[in-house]
């Protein structure tokens, strides 16, 4: 019998949900909830990293990054580039680009691997910057977004706020499912074992190094899979997408939603955006509404010193301890957790 | 002729590097804290300097002021916020000196504003020494050098050579240890954390002439600083003045050699020093 717990189901209510929401929501919410999905998926490979390897990567945004600016590069100018040949290449820019700065920082732990990958990340957006490469620091347009063709006709129109957010949706899935095998997976188990004790793991006879430079390149695939959605939507890349405020975003996101919970990133990611939104809104806030990043800083602090778990932590007392109160009412002792 | 500009100008940058990398390289050495807003006391130096320049009409007021207000504020952010971070996960310290560089950047923007401003050179050192026919050399660099070797040999006298700096020493090496022996660490902490803002805005201060004083100036140098500390080694002082000295020499070298590429040859050192020594030039493995 497969083993489908309560979180499963709010699970299985909340794609549901979401499903419906194109038919009755404006242009406005599809494409917040679209950017909601978006971020999500980008936490998702962060938290990969994060919660489940124990490697506190800051310099995430970089894969992000470098597959925007692939799609926005093998765009040609005023025709629709395939979807089928895009997103491969975008993602394989992402992973190769993690690939070749993960052999280099994953040699390094602890605070040496955050302000590495920081550096690392700060030199793409150099590059990005300073250089005619990318259109310097005013990026570049995309002017036609990918056409998504199957056998003659296409299935998404991703011209359409809809459509798009479907797409948005179907993916977040397929990622959530996918790192989810990944994780109850030996490679998934080994990455857990590094997490909470490398040496371990190494006297064991694993080869710690290349599992970690294996799951920092996924995650920076995963990471250029949400990029390329993002320029697909916002039709526009620049240096700032891979800059490190981006970085501390996501981060932000994972610890939000609680790290180490693949529901967790996702959680963090839409509460991230919904709370930029309403701090930028200039109705609530009038001329302060520019300033933003004022209110959220002083959030990130708060949270910080008043909330270790995160959010999502407050979800998982709550849930736990409901846990507790229904084992001793039936008298048996907690079991195994899903 | 030409080269020797761009050795000054190397040392000189390598010099404030290492003013503000010390500071970075001494707080985490001894209180184990990565300070993301390191480089935002930068900008608050320089920025505090241009406002208080303006304001009383001399900068040889503006500056010690404006390093005292950064102490200041170094004592404030220690006792109310930074000292709860002494004993959590690095991950909790880079989000939440992440939110101070949110909160001090939009403080800039908001008392500042957003546009690029400048620090008049003083008076008797806005001359240039003339090298040869052409080329010459602005004396306020030269000063900004002396001091900047002034202040590190000020700091490697205090560290070696005084009570405190003995008591610096003994929490870098073993906090612990140097608590049970009767050192008022809390105390400790404060005020090494409150001289790192300081030495970060001093640096901030007098670079204003030089540099523009302009927005995101904090973060750039923050970066410079990471790649100082991830080459010299961590919580070392010599490794933080031989990799700032190299970061320096770099990073003018490649401005002159491929302008367009020179932001990223700092980070080819870097890249070179990880795969040769990943514990940083200074620190044994």
């Amino acid at each position: 019998m497969t083993h489908i717990t309560l979180p499963h189901w709010f699970l299985l209510a909340a794609v549901l949900l979401l499903a419906l929401v194109p038919l009755g929501a404006t242009t406005f919410y599809l494409q917040l909830g679209a950017k909601i999905m978006i971020m999500a998926i980008f936490a998702l490979s962060l938290d990969l990293l994060i919660g489940h390897t124990g490697l506190v990567s800051f310099g995430h945004a970089a894969y992000f990054g470098v597959a925007a600016y692939t799609l926005a590069l093998i765009t040609p100018k005023y025709e629709a580039a395939s979807f089928w040949l895009t997103l491969p290449a975008a993602i394989a820019a992402a992973g190769l680009a993690a690939l070749a700065i993960g052999f280099l920082v994953v040699r390094t732990a602890g605070v040496y691997f955050i302000m590495v990958t920081l550096a690392f990340a700060q030199m793409l957006y150099a590059i990005f910057h300073d250089t005619k490469l990318g259109g310097g620091s005013d990026g570049i347009y995309i002017n036609v977004r990918p056409e998504l063709t199957l056998a003659g006709f296409t299935p998404l129109d991703l011209e359409s706020p809809a459509q798009f957010f479907y797409l948005a949706l179907i993916l977040l899935i397929a990622v959530y499912w996918l790192l989810n095998k990944i994780l109850h997976a030996p490679f998934g188990r080994a990455l857990a074992g590094i997490r909470v004790n490398e040496q371990r793991m190494r006297s064991i006879g694993f080869p710690v190094f290349a599992y970690k430079l294996g799951a920092f390149t996924l995650a920076g695939a995963v990471a250029g899979l949400a990029g390329y959605l993002a320029a697909c939507q916002f039709g526009f890349v620049n240096p700032e997408i891979l800059a490190w405020h981006q970085s501390g975003m996501v981060l932000m996101m994972v610890i939000l939603g609680g790290m180490g919970r693949l529901h967790g990133a996702v959680i963090g990611a839409a509460a991230y955006v919904l709370l930029q939104e309403f701090f930028s809104s200039s109705a609530l806030f009038g001329a302060y509404a520019k300033h933003w990043q004022l209110s959220m800083g002083a959030l990130i602090v708060i949270i910080v010193l008043a909330l270790p778990h995160g959010v999502g932590g407050i979800i998982d007392v709550a849930w736990r301890r409901r846990g507790y109160r229904q084992a001793r009412n039936n008298g048996i002792g907690e079991n195994g957790n899903g | 002729m030409f080269y020797l500009i761009q050795l000054l100008n190397a040392v000189q940058y390598g010099l404030l590097l290492f003013l503000l990398s010390s500071g970075l390289t001494l707080i985490f050495g001894i209180m184990g804290v990565i300070n993301l807003a390191h480089g935002s006391f930068y900008m608050v130096g320089a920025y505090l300097t241009y406002g208080l320049a303006k304001w009383t009409g001399n900068l040889w007021l503006a500056i010690p002021i404006g390093v005292a207000i950064a102490f200041a504020i170094g004592l404030l952010l220690e006792t109310t916020i930074v000292q709860r971070l002494y004993r959590r996960d690095h991950l909790y310290q880079v989000l939440l000196t992440f939110g101070l560089i949110l909160i001090l950047e939009e403080l800039r923007s908001i008392f500042f504003g957003d546009e690029v401003h400048g620090v008049a050179v003083p008076e008797v050192f806005n001359y240039s020494l003339p090298l040869t026919e052409t080329l010459s050399y602005p004396v306020y660099r030269l000063f900004v050098t002396a001091i900047c070797l002034f202040v590190a040999i000020v700091m490697y006298f205090v560290i070696h050579r005084t009570r405190a700096g003995m008591m610096i020493r003994a929490g870098n090496s073993n906090r612990e240890m140097a608590a049970a022996l009767g050192v008022n660490i809390p105390l400790l902490f404060a005020l090494v954390f409150a001289c790192g803002v300081a030495l970060a805005a001093f640096a901030g201060a007098i670079a204003a002439p030089i540099t523009s004083v302009a927005p995101g100036m904090g973060n750039q140098v923050l970066i410079l600083c990471f790649v100082v500390v991830v080459i010299g080694g961590i919580g070392s002082i010599n490794g933080a003045l031989l990799a700032s000295l190299l970061v320096g020499l770099a990073d003018t070298l490649g401005k002159v050699l491929a302008p367009e590429y020179s932001g990223v040859a700092i980070y080819l050192l870097m890249a070179a020093i990880l795969l040769w020594r990943p514990q940083g030039l200074a620190n044994r493995s």
